[in-house]
């Protein structure tokens, strides 16, 4: 049996999911409701001085007939009374002593930090979570993602938590910044004891093209939201990648944003993450979404050789690096199966117009066509022929972009043709020609002048 | 003789002609299907399916644009190629055609290709209720003061009468029937295609300033030589003859009809057909006996059998007809012939031989005779042409059952006649005939402006 239990940060729960501080983690029933789901932790809407809502509230992203592929919203912190929350609290935690229950905070003055942290810490959670992140409405109040952006002001904060809390302290991070580096070596030197990230990005979903007022619509007019779901995961799997990587962090991640299913989680704990935290898949699906994540999990980390979810943690770390640490002697090139080919010919045009137009078909009449009928004259529902295009080497530049858009499983590959086994990178080349020109005149060249 | 402009010949449909008892085959999508559907497509380069279409529909940017709600403009892109799109769509085979060649018949069957006649219909339907098709043809060019008469109301004469209309030429449309459309109206089986469709088609056309003469039998009420005289071109759409027979006795008696003069009846006259026929019988193997035969079905028809003098695999009905009329309930007789048809005054039975092939030529069985009770019987024996009709126009060349004309600009043996359609091609589609209206407009406004 693998073992899914983690320990981020002395907060331990019997798995790594856990519900993001958002809608699906405002009141006890919900989290509790989670937690008989499966979830192992939820980290409570955020709590701070009672707030009031608009409507409405959400706007989402659909592409290409996929539902909510992004979601933005305008909603604030709380709007439960103080010590409606810290009832709740208190009530989960007796109930499910085993699954990590964090706090989310967001308040102003020191003396409003100490105060809160303290009632939070009477509940029995099991950590805090700063919310420094938030960058719709709280921010324009000064807190949220306000704090997130002033490095030295979220020290301080931090600074002041660390000082008044018993229980572990994560700072949640906002993206809205230009190298989220900088902030998490703030909470690192403040003595955080994790960092959640990332919080929501500033956005505009959509507009309403009728009425000019973009949405989520309120009356008449509309404010920016704060993006996620499964089109920022590429954003915050990059953030976490650098923060796990950083060594003036060096602190456990709690991984957010986009992560729908147990693949995402594994690769948001390959980057770094020990535990996930989930927001919008389950404000589409539900909680029961839990299910297929921790079996999913499960037998991926079986089928992998590791024992625990721990083990996962960072694996892939390693192997993100800077772009002058890759190996320029490694080559692959695209590789069309004339037996799965269909003809669509997307890969054609998408090099033609996108790429380095590489891919061709044959002549009419020629002796490549002829052997290319050949070979597909056993195929059943076979293309005609001169369809199926084929990949002229010489001018590969093996980017890619074919085997992305052709909608046939395994017709085309990317072969490695690597014939220089040496490992060389554009930083050795520089060090060995003594400059970043003579690198590139020492290096083989990747395109053709055809026209 | 009625001139007309613009007017409702919807109206003039008998409310409760027989085909309004049939159930729809071709139901229009509703919007969210038809983006559904549209998503499907891969938007193939240089798309196999735009190939199939003897119209060169771009299919694959039309699809895209109904995907991207951008619906009128899908119908403009639509009928910028053909103008008969409404109909083709619903009447098209494309099982041969466009969706014959989508490459989702290449791919491993998990999904059937794109439903590209049910878009179209969508975009056609969509372009019809909005009222909008007209305005999406764009403006007509100045007039050029060139007068063309187009014999025949059909598809391909609708065809090359907008084509030369929007080009600025006056274009007068001569009929012998009542009602334009031609086989849109009064041939199309039922379930396909309901006559008011044929006519709100063949009413657009007209909208855009052609005139339409009907009750007008060329050769009768106007002789060949004046149109020559009194027009600066004329176009020859007069479709087929009539219905043939087999020249065998008895086929004077009442209750033998011609299949087209059968499929007029259902679909615009407005009287019961087959009180008390227990057995109808359709002598033939193309597509037009598979339509009759579904048809009488469809109408209450206990049994229905098809006659043919061969087997099936040698019938001309599309396989997907064949197939649908045995899931009506459609018996077939193969290797079958009539040799007499009995009765008083009306048939009561047919005597049909067996026959075989003896050294490749079709031989009746001597003693196979046997009688057949038949209350009904439909000859769908292929039909007459109207040759004389034709070679009366002076150089016009009539061979092999149509006129020979050029197969870029369907231009005749005569320099100021063109011809396209049925008679032009022997008889095929209603988007062949399509293409050729416009292949022939093309061509003579070349002529008539020296372009």
């Amino acid at each position: 049996m693998v073992d899914l239990s983690i320990n981020l940060a002395g907060i331990k729960s019997p798995n790594p999911f856990w519900l993001a501080s958002a809608p699906p983690a405002n009141t006890g029933d919900q989290v509790m409701r989670a937690f008989d789901h499966g979830w192992g932790g939820a980290v409570w809407k955020t709590l701070g001085d009672q707030i009031v809502n608009v409507t409405s509230r959400f706007g989402a992203l659909d592409v290409g007939g996929s539902k909510v592929v992004g979601f933005n919203n305008i909603e604030l912190i709380t709007d439960r009374p103080l010590e409606v929350n810290l009832r709740e609290i208190t009530e989960v935690k007796k109930r499910y002593p085993h699954h990590a229950v964090v706090v989310s905070l967001m308040v102003e003055t020191r003396d409003e930090w100490r105060d809160i942290i303290k009632r939070s810490e009477d509940t029995g959670c099991d950590g805090l979570e700063l919310n420094f992140g938030c960058p719709h409405g709280m921010c324009e109040r000064g807190m949220g993602s306000a704090v997130g952006q002033e490095p030295r002001v979220l020290e301080e904060i931090t600074g002041w938590t660390k000082e008044f809390a018993r229980t572990p302290v994560l700072v949640k991070l906002t993206p809205n910044i230009t190298d989220v580096r900088v902030p998490g070596r703030a909470a690192a030197r403040a003595k955080a004891d994790g960092l959640s990230l990332i919080n929501t990005i500033k956005s505009i979903i959509g507009v309403d093209l009728d009425k000019m007022v973009p949405y989520p619509v309120v009356g008449t007019k509309s404010t920016n939201g704060g993006y996620c779901g499964p089109a920022v995961k590429p954003i915050a799997m990059h953030m976490v990648a650098q923060l796990a990587q950083d060594a003036q962090v060096r602190l456990p991640i709690s991984g957010i944003g986009g992560i729908s299913n147990w693949r995402d989680a594994a690769e948001f704990m390959a980057l770094g993450a020990t535990s996930v935290q989930v927001c919008t898949a389950v404000m589409h699906y539900g909680f029961r979404i839990v299910e297929d994540m921790i079996d999913g999990l499960s037998l991926f980390l079986k089928d992998k050789g590791m024992n625990s979810a721990m083990e996962l943690v960072g694996r892939a770390v390693p192997a993100f690096s800077e772009w002058g640490q890759l190996d320029m002697n490694h080559k692959v090139i695209a590789h069309i199966d004339e037996l799965r080919c269909i003809g669509c010919d997307l890969c054609h045009v998408a090099c033609r117009d996108g790429s380095h137009d590489c891919i061709h078909f044959h002549k009419e009449g020629s002796a490549a066509l002829v052997a290319q009928e050949e070979k597909i004259r056993a195929r059943v529902g076979a293309p005609p022929a001169a369809r199926i295009p084929y990949v002229a080497e010489d001018e590969c530049t093996g980017c890619n972009l074919c085997s992305l858009v052709c909608p046939v499983d395994g017709c085309i590959t990317m072969n490695d043709v690597t014939k220089n086994k040496e490992f060389q990178s554009w930083n050795d080349r520089v060090a060995q020609y003594g400059s970043a020109k003579a690198a590139v005149e020492n290096s083989p060249r990747m395109w053709k002048d055809k026209h | 003789m009625h001139v007309t402009t613009t007017i409702s010949f919807q109206s003039q449909l008998p409310g409760d002609r027989p085909e309004v008892r049939f159930k729809d085959h071709h139901p229009s999508l509703t919007e969210r299907e038809a983006v559904l559907e549209a998503r499907r497509c891969l938007y193939c380069f240089d798309a196999p399916c735009q190939q199939a279409c003897p119209t060169s529909i771009d299919i694959a940017s039309f699809i895209r644009k109904i995907s991207t709600g951008n619906t009128l403009a899908a119908a403009r892109t639509i009928l910028s190629a053909n103008i008969n799109a409404l109909s083709c769509a619903r009447v098209c085979p494309t099982q041969v055609l466009c969706e014959g060649a989508c490459v989702y018949n290449h791919r491993d069957g998990s999904q059937p290709p794109i439903h590209i006649g049910r878009l179209q219909q969508f975009a056609m339907e969509a372009a019809y209720a909005k009222n909008a098709v007209a305005s999406l043809l764009g403006d007509k060019r100045a007039s050029t003061g060139k007068k063309i008469a187009l014999l025949g109301a059909g598809p391909a004469s609708l065809a090359c009468a907008a084509e030369l209309t929007l080009r600025g030429h006056q274009c007068v449309i001569l009929e012998q029937r009542a009602l334009p459309g031609g086989l849109n109206t009064n041939g199309v089986a039922p379930y396909k295609m309901k006559a008011d469709v044929g006519l709100l088609e063949a009413e657009m056309v007209l909208g855009l300033g052609v005139e339409l003469r009907t009750g007008v039998t060329v050769g009768k009420d106007v002789k060949p030589e004046d149109l020559l005289a009194e027009y600066d071109a004329v176009f020859l759409g007069v479709g087929l003859g009539p219905d043939g027979r087999l020249a065998v006795p008895g086929e004077e008696l009442a209750g033998i009809i011609g299949a087209v003069e059968l499929i007029d009846q259902v679909k615009t006259r407005g009287q019961p057909l087959f009180e008390g026929v227990a057995h109808a019988v359709v002598v033939g193997g193309g597509n037009t006996a598979i339509d009759v035969a579904r048809e009488l079905r469809g109408l209450g028809v206990p049994e229905v059998t098809m006659v043919y003098r061969r087997g099936p695999e040698h019938m001309s009905a599309y396989a997907h007809e064949q197939d649908g009329a045995r899931h009506d309930g459609v018996r077939f007789l193969h290797w079958h012939v009539p040799v007499r048809f009995n009765g008083e005054g009306k048939v009561s039975s047919l005597t049909l031989a067996r026959t075989r092939l003896e050294d490749g030529r079709l031989r009746n069985v001597p003693g196979s005779e046997a009688d057949v009770p038949c209350e009904l019987v439909a000859m769908a024996v292929g039909q007459g042409t109207l040759k004389d009709l034709c070679t009366a126009f002076a150089g016009v060349d009539f061979r092999d059952g149509h006129v020979v004309v050029d197969p870029d600009t369907g231009a005749t043996g005569n320099a100021k006649v063109f011809a396209g359609g049925d008679v032009a091609n022997g008889g095929k589609e209603v988007v062949n005939a399509t293409a050729e209206g416009k292949r022939a407009a093309l061509a003579m406004d070349r002529m008539l402006t020296g372009a």
